[in-house]
């Protein structure tokens, strides 16, 4: 969305600056941790919030908790001085940081958390937050549908998360982290690991974009670009990586694990660094070699040596820079060119040096090239891979993935400044300095933790890679350790990059095509599918349940009140509920019978009139049947309401259309049917209501109370004006409202007739 | 007499229902007033049936003697049969500006919410 602003905007890169300032904070405090973490010691802070559900506000700060969450905060810090640019003149900006910053503090609370409830709530908020960043455009379907397609996945592997989290500390005894982690041998020897193992790598999986949740990450381009910087390569998708390794020392070490988070790891690696070679769009190429990367990550995890963890520690680090670096580049490319196909670009070296300066820095650093740390960073993963029982397919795969990620960092580092300058058709400027700083300064931190490798080691590596590997890891790194297989295996990957780069023109044309018309095979469409099956099944409930049939509704009523309260009453000795209650006189027998001849004349009646005149002997039925049994004020009531609704019917009888048989005989009867039998439900409740012994009425209060409190002989009386007069007061108003409703619609006629 | 109440109170209920499932408006008002009387009867014969005892407090008593009928069942009802009322009488006179408006009784033929054009004129 190249957006050709009208003035230039100046308040907003400085709002960026401001903001940046909150995560500077945060970073800052955190520094004050490295040393203390870095000799070994580990820091709890706990506030109660939920003690009797077990959630605590509980933060844990050890090696692997103290690098996220400087990278989240330093990367952020950075991320909002770009963001402050890139947004400048858009609508709704405001809107963007306040998603942006809720973001950074849900995922530094994820990281940090100590309770494993505590942790899925942050994880949630991350998701939502991420759900409102990619469909920050709103208005296009893409981002919508892409938005809705990341929460569900998310979200759906979050709740995967919580099952697991709560079996966990179940079974643990205990929701909190730092205390399950001295308890993994009795978690791995339970009877319900594995379904605690399959729920977490879940949620681990869906977050951190793994085979086959991989789809939602490069559809999650449609974000605007800090925000596939920040989260979409450098932090919300390796919350899967840290899950994994956060409960490694707890799940982890056992033939399942390794068997799962490898192959997982394995497979995604493999699948997206083929998706990265057929691939066109810059975003696109970052995102698959993000998913690939993640890939990575987790095999290690899995591998779960000494030397993979540490591998997968400086590997991260590493990818956090250069991928962010090189996404925010991809992005001032696309706001200044509004390009975003690798096939469209060149010759912006001329145009745009310094970003120029700040790419090639990220190129070298994704294609590990000494000295800059991600060179250290494979050597380590092939150290890994050769030691492992698989050693050749795991070191073809990494050798593989390396070829790959040479490819994107030529196709986004090097041919859109250094390939023949095409026709942009306007005017290109180089950026401004809060534009560039972001990935300058990340692409320049590559080099500074390959030099100063020693420091990167002590005070990062060192104590992330023990606290995954619940045991004291040493680390020494160095830029050279002489000719070995390692370096032949990434010099050659290098050489093989640059060639298949060299060659992506021509011969890779041919598979974009055959890869862009093949996504549909694929675990994405299964999600298509799934989605739609869903959205059929909610529409034909709703036709069949909400069909706007008043008919349908009572009868399903009927129905499932019967169901309910009926079959549990088949067991019933029906014949024992007759022989209750005492005979009655003759004439109350006859009013009885009158009423059941009133109740007939109505339902029965094809006129109008005799219908009314059936209701009103109902009505008069009723009210002699109150003062036949000691209600004379319920009758007097009865008597004149009663008269009321007839006049009222009468009076409009005229408006009221004649009465004709809708519906059909089958239909009528199917209605009986089910009339009668919830008519004989409640005769067979009254039944048996009748029967229990009182449980002392609370009438027996006013009997008491009536005249000493109230000053009133008639006892129904006092209850409705003194004892609970405010619900006459209630009455009156339901009333007077039901008045002005009548009002009000006869009126409206009239006034519509003088028109 | 509970099981002749008990028998009266059901039919209410039946009829009520049924009125209320046809699709003739008026029908289904006329199934509404059923359905208020039965669940007045309801209420009146859980409350407990008592002959020729209201519960009225004698002069020179202060309060009601051992036997009476159950004054907190028959407050509520008398309630009920004014709210009643007030929704019946509602409920005739929207019918009938309902029936003017659509110019049908039909209420399967009611089911849009959106109103004709030519009603709008």
């Amino acid at each position: 969305m190249a957006i050709k602003s009208m003035k230039p905007d100046r308040t907003t890169p400085l709002f960026g600056w401001l903001l940046s300032l909150i995560a500077w904070g945060f970073f800052f405090w955190l520094a004050r941790f490295i040393r203390p973490v870095a000799s070994g010691k580990t820091f709890l802070f706990s506030f109660s919030w939920a003690p009797s559900i077990g959630v605590d506000l509980s933060f844990y700060i050890d090696g692997l908790s103290l690098i996220f969450a400087l990278l989240i905060s330093g990367i952020g810090g950075l991320i909002f001085i770009y963001a402050g640019s890139y947004l400048s003149g858009k609508p709704l900006r405001g809107r963007f940081f306040l998603f942006l910053i809720a973001f950074m503090l849900s995922m530094l609370g994820l990281v940090m958390a100590d309770n494993l409830i505590l942790l899925f709530g942050f994880w949630e908020l991350t998701s939502i937050t991420s759900f409102f960043l990619i469909g920050f455009d709103h208005e296009k379907e893409e981002s919508r549908s892409s938005a809705m397609q990341a929460l569900i996945v998310t979200g759906a592997g979050g709740l995967c998360l919580l099952a697991g989290a709560i079996l966990l500390a179940m079974v643990g005894g205990t929701p909190s982290l730092s205390e399950l982690m001295t308890r993994g041998e009795m978690v791995r020897s339970h009877g319900l690991y594995l379904p605690i193992l399959i729920l977490i790598l879940i949620g681990a999986a869906t977050k951190s974009a793994q085979f086959p949740f991989h789809f939602w990450l490069p559809n999650a381009m449609a974000a605007p670009t800090p925000v596939s910087a920040y989260l979409h390569s450098a932090t919300m998708v390796k919350a899967g990586v840290y899950l994994a390794a956060r409960v490694n020392p707890i799940l982890g070490t056992t033939p399942q694990w390794e068997y799962l988070v490898t192959g997982m790891g394995f497979v995604t690696m493999i699948i997206a660094a083929y998706l990265v070679l057929i691939s066109s769009d810059l975003k696109r190429i970052l995102a698959y070699s993000t998913v690939a990367a993640l890939g990575l990550f987790m095999m290690l995890i899995g591998m779960g040596t000494a030397v993979a963890l540490k591998a997968m520690i400086l590997y991260l680090m590493a990818h956090a820079f250069y991928k962010a670096a090189l996404f925010m580049i991809a992005g001032i490319i696309y706001h200044e060119t509004g390009i975003r196909d690798a096939q469209g670009l060149g010759g912006l070296w001329r145009i745009m040096p310094i970003t120029g300066i700040a790419a090639l820095l990220a190129l070298l650093s994704k294609s590990g090239i000494p000295p800059f740390v991600t060179f250290i960073g494979k050597e380590m993963v092939f150290e890994a891979t050769l030691d492992s029982a698989l050693s050749l397919l795991l070191t073809a795969g990494v050798f593989f993935v390396s070829v790959s990620f040479v490819v994107a960092a030529f196709l986004v580092g090097f041919g859109p400044f250094f390939k023949k300058m095409p026709d942009y058709g306007k005017k290109i400027h180089e950026v401004s300095f809060s534009f560039w700083i972001g990935p300058m300064v990340l692409s320049v931190l590559g080099i500074f933790w390959g030099i100063f490798n020693d420091r990167t080691g002590r005070w990062f590596v060192s104590p992330a890679a023990s606290a995954i590997f619940g045991d004291e890891v040493n680390v020494h790194l160095a830029l050279w350790h002489g000719v070995d297989i390692k370096l032949l295996l990434s010099g050659a990957a290098i050489l093989l990059g640059i060639l298949l780069y060299a060659l992506w023109g021509r011969p890779f044309r041919r598979m974009i095509g055959w890869g862009e018309d093949r996504r549909w095979f694929g675990p994405e469409w299964g999600y298509g599918m799934l989605l739609d099956f869903i959205r059929m099944l909610s529409r034909w409930g709703g036709r069949i349940l909400q069909n706007g049939l008043l008919h349908y509704y009572i009868l399903f009523v009927i129905i499932g009140a019967i169901g309910i309260i009926g079959l549990p009453l088949l067991e019933l000795n029906i014949k024992s509920l007759f022989l209750k209650g005492q005979s009655g006189t003759f004439y109350e027998i006859g009013l009885v019978i009158i009423l059941l001849a009133g109740i007939l004349q109505v339902v029965f009646s094809g006129s109008r009139i005799i219908s009314i005149v059936g209701l009103g002997v109902v009505g008069y039925g009723m009210a002699l049947l109150f003062l036949l049994f000691s209600a004379p004020d319920l009758a007097m009531t009865q008597f004149a309401i009663e008269t009321l609704s007839v006049i009222l019917l009468v009076l409009v009888i005229l408006h009221i259309p004649r009465l004709t048989h809708h519906s059909s005989r089958l239909s009528r009867r199917v209605d009986a049917f089910f009339a009668l039998s919830i008519g004989a439900l409640i005769t067979i409740l009254v039944l048996m209501t009748a029967g229990l012994p009182e449980m002392g009425s609370v009438g027996s209060y006013f009997a008491e109370n009536s005249y000493i409190k109230a000053h009133g002989r008639n006892v129904v009386n006092v209850i409705l004006v003194d004892f609970r007069s405010f619900d006459t007061l209630g009455e009156i108003t339901v009333l007077s409202v039901a008045a002005m409703g009548v009002y009000s619609l006869l009126r409206l006629r009239q006034e519509e007739k003088k028109r | 007499m509970t099981f002749l109440l008990a028998v009266a109170t059901g039919a209410l209920y039946a009829g009520g229902f049924y009125l209320m499932m046809r699709r003739s408006l008026f029908k289904m008002i006329m199934g509404v007033v059923l359905m208020g009387h039965a669940a007045n009867l309801l209420i009146f014969t859980l409350g407990g049936l008592v002959r020729g005892l209201p519960p009225y407090i004698a002069e020179g008593q202060k309060h009601l003697g051992e036997h009476f009928a159950d004054p907190l069942p028959q407050a509520l009802i008398l309630t009920a049969i004014v709210i009643g009322f007030g929704v019946n009488a509602f409920g005739v006179v929207l019918i009938r500006r309902v029936h003017e408006s659509v110019k049908t009784g039909d209420l399967d033929e009611m089911i849009e919410t959106d109103s004709p054009e030519e009603l709008l004129k």
